[in-house]
């Protein structure tokens, strides 16, 4: 593959489309009337204030919340059409997940961690493992395989959570605040890396974020406010 | 410090004594050492024109406007409001409304025309070049469209996507450059984050901008 970690994402194809959403936690409203469309191979940063809704939105995305009205169509596959077991294997096969912190399991290694989606999806452990090594190498956290989580820096556990996002070979990853914990430096390369790995996969992605310089990684932004969502035009 | 290429001041500006990395001139930016190149070039025409919307004015009351909305630090002087309204006369974007009598000199009153409003509908929709340091103009754009009844939060917006454009091309320049332009980059992204910041949080307190600027 020979595209970089910037180069422009494939336009034809939207992968997952949320349409006019609507979510609401008790009384108080999250979403109102959000929307978002992600193509493959694009990565899209969506930012905004804190309880403006962005994570809401993403996790209306991902399947783990269902809106209490309008769409969220993945591929030509309506969302909340689908049973829990259902969007739960969806997840697994197609989507990955990299979270700000607290992600991965404490009692097993790096290693055993990264091939954990493999292993659940019944991929044996050998063929398991030699994946997750690769994946590994490639985040440049090969030295830690043998390591519990809580034995790395909060650097190389994040790179670890991007392997293991990536291994299955997802076709959209969700990040939510993925550098919200580290310092500049790191978050930087946690970037370069997750954009690299996503870009040579064709993977979407969908960034939420507070940080510009992170939101700078992406293709394009849109912006949450009070539950809406505003595509940011790109200027030409 | 970081100055654009462009020369928005008459205040006194030092060239670099030092060449730039490349990169960079190509981007508008230029590292400086001059600390009063901070102080951004603010279009007073257009801040006139603007003021002139709600109503004609004569070219001491556009003078106290300014200075009591944008110029706390840096009050217009006369010669500057009234050189500045030539201008504009002879631009077409403001005509004569009649002279007002009082207890000194006759004072000409100045209406904006439709060409004026035009221009100033084309500044507040045109996003600033990307670069540090640009609240005072910024401040002003969104002080003036809150003031004439605009969407204030699209002329925010619209900045938002210029400094994110520039981001991104210096995100990319640093994923090529070696360590240096990786610096001089960083550099101005953090300026640029700075800028954004603050757009983000005038963005959300427009609400109470508005009230401050219209009561």
């Amino acid at each position: 593959m020979t595209s970089g970690p910037m180069s422009g994402p494939d336009q034809t194809r939207v992968l997952l489309e949320a349409v006019d959403l609507h979510k609401s936690f008790g009384p108080t409203p999250a979403l109102d009337g959000a929307g978002l469309g992600v193509r493959a191979g694009e990565v899209v940063a969506v930012m905004g204030p804190s309880g403006s809704g962005k994570s809401t939105l993403l996790h209306c995305l991902a399947g783990i919340l269902t809106p209490d009205k309008g769409t969220v169509r993945y591929r030509d596959v309506e969302l909340s059409a689908m049973g829990d077991g259902a969007r739960s294997e969806l997840r697994r096969t197609d989507f990955g997940f990299v979270f700000q912190f607290g992600q991965l399991v404490p009692e097993l290694s790096c290693l055993e961690n990264v091939a954990l989606p493999l292993r659940l999806g019944s991929v044996k452990r050998k063929e398991a493992e030699s994946r997750a090594r690769e994946w590994l190498e490639r985040l440049e956290v090969a030295d830690v395989a043998d390591k519990r989580p809580g034995e790395t820096s909060g650097g190389q556990g994040q790179r670890v959570a991007v392997a293991r996002a990536l291994v299955t070979g997802p076709r959209v990853v969700f990040a939510d605040e993925p550098t919200g914990a580290l310092d500049s430096l790191n978050g930087e390369r946690v970037m370069q890396l997750l954009v690299t790995a996503a870009k040579e996969t064709n993977a979407a992605v969908v960034l939420v974020t507070h940080e510009p310089r992170v939101a700078a990684y992406s293709d394009r932004e849109v912006v949450v406010r009070d539950g809406k969502s505003r595509e940011m035009e790109p200027v030409t | 410090m970081w100055r654009s290429n462009r020369q928005t001041s008459t205040i006194g500006y030092s060239p670099c004594p030092v060449g730039p990395a490349a990169l960079l001139r190509r981007s508008g930016y230029e590292p400086c050492v001059y600390p009063v190149c901070i102080v951004p070039g603010m279009s007073i025409g257009h801040t006139l024109l603007g003021l002139l919307e709600k109503g004609p004015r004569h070219g001491y009351d556009l003078k106290k406007a300014y200075d009591e909305r944008f110029g706390q630090d840096r009050p217009l002087h006369y010669g500057q409001v009234y050189t500045t309204l030539s201008r504009l006369l002879r631009n077409g974007l403001v005509e004569e409304a009649g002279v007002e009598a009082g207890d000194g000199p006759e004072r000409k009153r100045y209406a904006i025309t439709d060409a004026g409003v035009t221009d100033v509908e084309h500044w507040l929709a045109t996003p600033e070049k990307p670069e540090p340091y640009l609240q005072n103009t910024l401040y002003t754009k969104v002080v003036l469209a809150l003031l004439s009844g605009r969407r204030a939060d699209d002329v925010l917006d619209v900045q938002r996507a210029a400094h994110l454009t520039m981001m991104r091309d210096l995100t990319k320049r640093k994923a090529d450059g070696d360590l240096a332009d990786q610096l001089i980059c960083d550099h101005a992204l953090f300026h640029l984050e700075a800028d954004l910041r603050w757009l983000e949080l005038t963005a959300a307190r427009l609400g109470k901008l508005k009230t401050a600027v219209t009561k």
